[in-house]
């Protein structure tokens, strides 16, 4: 371990900038590329890199393989529930003009609504990539 | 940017793709061969980049050569990286692809020319999305966001759904849950005590003189 | 230079093809998935020339200053720009094609993953993944 100083300080410096950026790429993904799914993805590699330069079971202390499955769950149930939401206020099934009130703009529950199953897609994302990285590192090698 | 400059850049984008597809083929190292293929991805995210679709782009260059590149690292420290020599002669598979190819070229004649603005794609919805999206979602300038999250709402949540269940199928194949409370062996059942890792459970298997999979073998008899 | 109208096309069955080829002719089931993946990644090409349109631009709406997502203050701008947008044609390629192979590309490392599982999965069951010699040990067997 302690002849990689370069990566191993490098990867603390860098993380919380990677995470930053994913956050900039899932919000600003309304006025230039990005979204969820690239986000998602990107939230994923600094997992990914920091398994890679400290081992898979610091990684796994830092972010359980639990919450990863979790994630990958509560992503999906967020993008049905924001769908279901819509149809309750009256109108159809991921109508998020029906989030606000009707005299309400409808765009403004579109935004809102954007908002919402981005999210999702993004914690599903992150949550599959995780826990597909986990399933791989995980596994030991069987020699025949 | 003109329009023979980005057709240059267009044609040199695709023959560097083809080079490093043939490589790909040619190397029997697979560690070459993930490798390649990352840079098959990179390459092709710049592709993207020169038709117009940034997004997709940015997609491939996290997920293709990002994610994908890993997993496939991944696997091979698992299965190793030799390929052994090919058995067969390539002849039956040239010829299944020079037709393929050849009915695929013979079907581009009634394609519409590459990047001609009243291509029949071009006709119905996307004027709308690109004119409309404006009023109908509001102030979102991406209108790949605005079809994506919301007018094609239904395809995303398809989507998020598959990747949900392509992580439940590589758990189920792969991942290794929290150890059985007892273990059928040697004939009766046998209670787990708190603490044994897997390994041990296998050594302590393997000590008595029983093979692992006279073990596997009982078990499905008796289901 | 070469007519351009459909060399694009070709150029990305060529690369469909080479993808094909691996997929067919090798035996070894790494290399198959690569060689799948090369295919989708042709197949997400061939779509996204489908909606180039030459001239134009991403489908990223070029207009109204500003980021404010509530419409009030900025109504009178977006008039504005609305009318200079429709003036000035701006010519957007088809963005539809970036959707669907957007949540394509995602699907595709989910469904490599999954391929990938099964691969590990029958290095430990037979010990080798080159197809020939699994048809040999099942005929065996």
């Amino acid at each position: 371990m302690d002849d990689r100083v370069i990566l191993r300080v490098g990867t603390k410096v860098l993380s919380p900038f990677i995470l930053l950026f994913a956050l900039y790429v899932q919000f600003h993904g309304d006025y230039g590329p990005g979204g969820g799914f690239q986000a998602g993805v990107i939230f994923a590699a600094v997992f990914v890199l920091y398994a890679l330069v400290f081992g898979l079971e610091r990684a796994m202390e830092v972010m359980p393989a639990k919450v990863a499955y979790a994630c990958g769950a509560l992503g999906v149930a967020l993008y049905l529930g924001v769908g279901y939401l819509s149809m309750f206020r009256g109108g159809e099934f991921l109508n998020y003009s029906y989030l606000f009130d009707p005299e309400h703009d409808p765009t403004h529950g579109q935004h809102y609504g954007i908002i919402g199953v981005e999210l999702g897609v993004l914690v599903t994302v992150f949550g599959v990539m995780v826990a597909l990285f986990y399933a791989f590192a995980g596994r030991r090698r069987i020699d025949t | 940017m003109t329009e023979a400059m980005v057709q240059i850049v267009d044609v040199v984008l695709l023959v560097l793709l083809a080079i490093t597809g043939i490589a790909v083929i040619r190397t029997r190292n697979l560690f070459v061969a993930v490798m390649l293929a990352g840079i098959y991805s990179l390459v092709s995210a710049g592709l993207f980049v020169v038709m117009d679709a940034v997004d997709v782009a940015f997609t491939e260059a996290a997920v293709g050569a990002g994610i994908s590149t890993v997993l496939l690292l991944c696997t091979l420290a698992l299965v190793g990286y030799k390929e052994s020599k090919p058995q067969h002669t390539p002849i039956l598979p040239l010829f299944v692809v020079i037709v393929t190819g050849g009915a695929l070229v013979y079907g581009t004649a009634e394609i519409p020319p590459f990047g001609e603005a009243d291509n029949p794609a071009h006709q119905n919805v996307a004027a709308h999305y690109i004119h409309d999206s404006e009023d109908e979602i509001g102030h979102i300038p991406n209108v790949v966001t605005s079809v994506l999250a919301s007018y094609r709402g239904y395809d995303t949540m398809g989507e998020t759904a598959v990747i949900f269940t392509a992580m439940v199928g590589v758990l189920l194949l792969l991942s290794r849950g929290p150890l059985p409370k007892r273990v059928y062996h040697a004939g009766h059942w046998h209670k787990v005590k708190r603490g044994v890792t897997r390994e041990d459970l296998i050594a302590e298997m393997e000590d008595e003189e029983v093979h692992d999979s006279t073990v596997v073998g009982g078990e499905d008899e008796d289901g | 230079m070469i007519s351009f109208a459909l060399f694009n096309y070709w150029a990305v069955i060529v690369l469909m093809m080479v993808g094909f080829y691996a997929l067919i002719s090798r035996d070894n089931l790494v290399k198959k998935l690569i060689g799948l993946n090369i295919f989708q990644t042709s197949v997400i090409m061939m779509y996204v020339s489908f909606g180039k349109i030459s001239g134009g631009t991403a489908p990223i709406l070029i207009e109204s200053g500003g980021h404010g997502g509530d419409g009030h203050g900025v109504q009178v701008a977006g008039d504005a720009a609305h009318a200079m947008r429709d003036n000035a044609e701006i010519l957007y390629s088809n963005p539809i094609p970036h959707v669907l192979m957007l949540t394509a590309i995602v699907v595709g490392v989910a469904t490599l993953a999954l391929g990938l599982s099964l691969v590990v999965r029958i290095k430990e069951a037979y010990g080798t993944i080159e197809e020939d010699e699994i048809t040999r040990m099942d005929n065996a067997a």
